[in-house]
C-alpha cells in the first residue's frame, strides 16, 4: 500500500476523541451537556481516541516491520 | 425559515476536522497518480481489507443512512431484508463466483467486461444506462444533504450542495480512485462512531429492545397491523396486507433477495470497481466477502434509530413530564387517533433537552404535535400545512427519521459528529458515484466512441475533465430529484430498470457459453422496456399516476412502492432472460477459444486449498452465509 490508510484514520480519530473528550470534560455540569444522564461526549470521546491510538499503533508497527 | 437546532463552536470544529484529513488525503495520493490506471483503478495495490470497507461504504451513501433509517420508521425491522436477505447472498455470490471474471478478465469496468464477453453494442448499452444512473444517485445524494441541512441547521440548500460537491470533487480529482477509496475507509469508521451512539441512547430511552417492542406494538395495532409487524422479519410475510413493507414472502425473494440484491451486488460497476482496485485476484475476490460483516451489523445502526424514531420522544411521554407544554401533548397516530403513553414509566428524561430545544418556538410546535415519535409530518410547500394521503392519513417526512433522532439525542460536540457522518455518507456516496462514472465515461463511452486510439496521459487528463463533469451534472441533478417521500424507493425503482436485467445477462453470460452478443442486446433492451412497461401500468394503492407509475393506464395496484418495484424488477429479470436465451440460440455462437477467462467452462477454477480459511473465499463465504442465516432466525 502506498500509504498506510491507519495513518490518516489514527490521526483523525485521536484528534476528533481528544477534541471531544476534552470539551465534554470541561462541559460534563452544563445543562445539555449530557444524554440521559451520560457524560457521552467525554466517554464517547475517550473511545474514539482509544481506537485512534489502535490505527496508530498498528501503522508504526507495520513501517518498523517494512523498514 | 425555521430549523430544528442551531450549532455550536464544538460542532463546527469536528466538522473542520474532518475535512481537513479528507482534502489532505486527495493532496497525499496526488503524487501516487501518474497513469490511467493509477487514477482509474488505484493502480490495482490495495490490501482486500481497505477494498472490503471501501465496497461497503461506497455503498453507504444517503440512501443508505438516511433512505434505511426513513425505511426502518416506515417499514420497521422488515427493512433488515435489504442486508441479511437482499445484499449478503449477492455478495457472497460475486465474491466467490464472479470475481474472477471481472478480475481475471483484466477489464477496467464492468462494461468493458461486457464487451470482452459479448460485443460492443452491449457494452455501449451498459455504459450509458450506468453513467446516467451514477449521476442520478449522486444528484439525489446532494438534494438529500441539502434539504436536510437547510431544515436541520438552517444552511443554504445552495452553499450546502456547492461545498460538498467542491469537497469531493477536490478529492476525486487529485486522489482519483484511490482518494476516493482511502476517503471512503475513513468515512466508513466516521459512520459507524458518528451513529452507533444513536442507537445506543435511544434503546436506552425505550427501555431496551423490550421496550421498543413494546412500543412498537403500539404502532403496529394503530396502522392495522398484527403485534410484531413492526418487529419480526419473516413472521409477518405470509401475506402482503399483513406487513408494512406490502409485499409477500414471493415478491420479497425473488424480487428483492433475488433480481435487485444480485442485480446491483454483481453487476453494478460501483461497487465492483472497489475489489477491481485490489492487489491481487485472491484479495479482489475476498474484498465482498469482507464487506459482508460489516454489513450485515449495519442495520444496528442505521435501521434500529429509524425505528426509535417512531417511538422516542414527546409523543410517548406522559403528560406533563416535559417542560414545554405543546410538545407534551400526546401526538397524533397517522391516522389522525391520540397516541398515549403504554407505560409513563418507562418515559426517561434522556433527550428532553434537545427536544425542548426544538419546540420552544412557537411557530415549530405544531409540527412536534402533529408528528408519530419524532418524525414531522411532510409539509406542503404551497400551503405550508401537513400533507395527507388519498386516506386522510398524516403523510410523515420519513427521510428525517434519523436526522430528527441526531438533535434529539445529541449533546453539542456528539451533534458535530453526527452531522458529520452524515456529510461523510452523502460524500462517500457521490465519491463513489463519481470515480465509477469517470471511468464508465472515459474508457467506455470516450476511448470507444469519441476519441479511440489516444496515449494514457490523453485518458488520465478526459478522466479529471469527466470528474468535473460528474460533479457539475450532480448538481444539475440535485435540483430535479425532490418528488418521492423515500428516496430508497426512487433508487429501488431506478435500480428495477437498469441493474434487474442486467443480472440476466450476466448471469448467462458468466455461465452459459452459448449466450450471444444479439442475445444479451436484445435481452437487456427487452427487460428495460418491460420494467417500463410493467410500472407504467401499475400503481401503489394512494399514489397519483405519474412517476410513481400508471402512466399506461393501471391494471394493477399494489400495497407499497416497495411492492411495486420488487414486482417490476422480477418482470425485467425474467424477460431479459428468457429474450436473451431465445436470441441467442437463434444466433450464431463465438468461438470457445475467444471466451477463455470470460466463461466460467472455460476457465481454469481458482486453486486455494493451500491458504488458511479466512483467506479462503468459498470458506469465508460460508460463514459469511452462516452469520447471515442466524440473524435472520433471530429476528424471525
Amino acid at each position: 500500500m502506498r500509504l498506510d490508510i491507519r495513518w490518516p484514520i489514527g490521526l483523525m480519530f485521536s484528534a476528533l476523541g481528544a477534541l471531544l473528550a476534552v470539551y465534554g470534560g470541561a462541559t460534563v455540569h452544563r445543562p445539555g451537556a449530557t444524554s440521559g444522564g451520560i457524560p457521552i461526549n467525554l466517554s464517547w470521546g475517550l473511545v474514539m481516541l482509544a481506537f485512534g491510538l489502535v490505527m496508530l499503533a498498528g501503522a508504526t508497527g507495520n513501517k518498523k516491520k517494512e523498514g | 425559515m425555521t430549523h430544528f437546532t442551531s450549532l455550536h463552536w464544538i460542532d463546527y470544529a469536528v466538522m473542520l476536522v474532518y475535512f481537513a484529513f479528507v482534502l489532505g488525503i486527495g493532496v497525499a495520493l496526488k503524487r501516487y497518480v501518474r497513469t490511467g490506471t493509477d487514477f482509474f483503478l488505484s493502480g490495482r495495490s490495495l490490501p482486500a481489507w481497505v477494498t472490503g470497507l471501501a465496497f461497503i461504504s461506497a455503498n453507504l451513501g444517503a440512501q443508505e443512512v438516511i433512505g434505511m433509517g426513513a425505511s426502518g420508521a416506515k417499514y420497521g425491522i422488515a427493512t433488515c431484508h435489504f442486508y441479511w436477505l437482499g445484499a449478503i447472498p449477492a455478495m457472497v455470490f460475486v465474491g466467490v463466483l464472479m470475481m474472477p471474471f471481472y478480475y481475471g478478465s483484466r477489464a477496467r469496468s464492468v462494461p468493458e467486461y461486457l464487451k470482452l464477453r459479448f460485443d460492443e453494442k452491449t457494452r455501449g448499452f451498459n455504459a450509458i444506462s450506468f453513467a446516467t444512473m451514477t449521476v442520478f444517485s449522486s444528484g439525489i445524494s446532494l438534494y438529500a444533504m441539502g434539504k436536510l441541512l437547510n431544515l436541520l441547521v438552517g444552511w443554504s440548500f445552495d452553499t450546502s450542495i456547492l461545498i460538498a460537491g467542491g469537497i469531493v470533487l477536490f478529492y476525486t480529482f487529485m486522489g482519483g480512485l484511490g482518494g476516493a477509496i482511502y476517503n471512503e475507509v475513513l468515512q466508513f469508521f466516521l459512520i459507524v462512531f458518528g451513529f452507533a451512539p444513536l442507537a445506543f441512547l435511544g434503546l436506552r430511552d425505550v427501555g431496551g429492545w423490550s421496550g421498543l417492542k413494546e412500543r412498537l406494538t403500539w404502532v403496529a395495532g394503530a396502522n392495522g397491523f398484527g403485534d410484531g409487524a413492526y418487529t419480526h422479519t419473516w413472521a409477518y410475510m405470509g401475506h402482503a396486507s399483513q406487513n408494512p413493507v406490502g409485499v409477500e414472502w414471493f415478491g420479497l425473494v425473488m424480487g428483492l433477495g433475488f433480481v435487485l440484491s444480485f442485480g446491483y451486488w454483481c453487476t453494478d460497476f460501483l461497487v465492483v470497481q472497489r475489489a477491481m482496485a485490489a492487489n491481487s485476484m485472491s484479495a479482489a475476490r475476498r474484498t465482498p466477502l469482507i464487506a459482508a460483516f460489516p454489513k450485515m451489523l449495519m442495520p444496528f445502526i442505521v435501521i434500529l434509530p429509524g425505528m426509535l424514531a417512531l417511538v422516542v420522544g414527546p409523543a410517548l411521554r406522559a403528560p406533563g413530564n416535559l417542560a414545554a407544554a405543546p410538545a407534551a401533548a400526546p401526538s397524533l397516530t397517522a391516522d389522525g387517533r391520540r397516541l398515549t403513553a403504554p407505560d409513563a414509566s418507562q418515559a426517561s428524561n434522556a433527550g428532553n433537552t434537545a427536544v425542548e430545544a426544538m419546540v420552544r418556538t412557537p411557530a415549530q410546535a405544531p409540527m412536534i404535535e402533529r408528528s408519530r415519535g419524532i418524525i414531522p409530518p411532510k409539509i406542503d410547500p404551497a400551503t405550508g400545512e401537513p400533507l395527507r394521503d388519498g386516506r386522510g392519513r398524516l403523510v410523515l417526512d420519513y427521510d428525517l427519521a434519523t436526522p430528527m433522532m441526531l438533535v434529539h439525542f445529541f449533546p453539542a460536540g456528539l451533534l458535530g459528529l453526527g452531522l458529520t457522518a452524515l456529510l461523510a455518507s452523502f460524500m462517500s456516496g457521490m465519491a463513489g458515484n463519481v470515480t465509477a462514472f469517470n471511468t464508465v465515461w472515459t474508457y467506455d463511452i470516450y476511448q470507444s466512441y469519441i476519441r479511440p486510439g489516444q496515449p494514457d496521459h490523453h485518458y488520465l487528463q478526459m478522466g479529471r475533465i469527466a470528474t468535473v463533469a460528474g460533479v457539475a451534472i450532480s448538481l444539475a441533478a440535485a435540483y430535479v430529484a425532490a418528488s418521492f417521500n423515500n428516496i430508497m424507493d426512487m433508487l429501488q425503482l431506478v435500480f428495477a430498470f437498469v441493474n434487474a436485467p442486467l443480472f440476466a445477462t450476466f448471469a448467462l453470460g458468466m455461465f452459459w457459453k452459448r449466450a450471444t452478443g444479439h442475445g444479451a442486446f436484445t435481452g437487456l433492451l427487452s427487460g428495460t422496456l418491460a420494467a417500463a412497461v410493467h410500472h407504467g401500468l401499475t400503481l401503489p394503492i394512494g399514489a397519483h399516476v405519474g412517476i410513481k407509475g400508471g402512466y399506461f393506464g393501471v391494471i394493477q395496484t399494489f400495497p407499497s412502492e416497495l411492492g411495486q418495484t420488487f414486482w417490476t424488477a422480477i418482470v425485467a429479470f425474467t424477460t431479459c432472460f428468457l429474450v436473451s436465451i431465445v436470441v441467442s440460440l437463434l444466433t450464431k455462437p463465438r468461438p470457445d477459444e475467444d471466451m477463455k477467462g470470460l466463461v466460467y467452462s472455460l476457465t481454469p477454477i481458482q486453486k486455494d486449498s493451500g491458504e488458511p480459511w479466512h483467506r479462503r473465499p468459498a470458506a469465508l463465504g460460508a460463514v459469511v452465509l452462516l452469520a447471515a442465516l442466524a440473524l435472520n432466525l433471530i429476528f424471525w
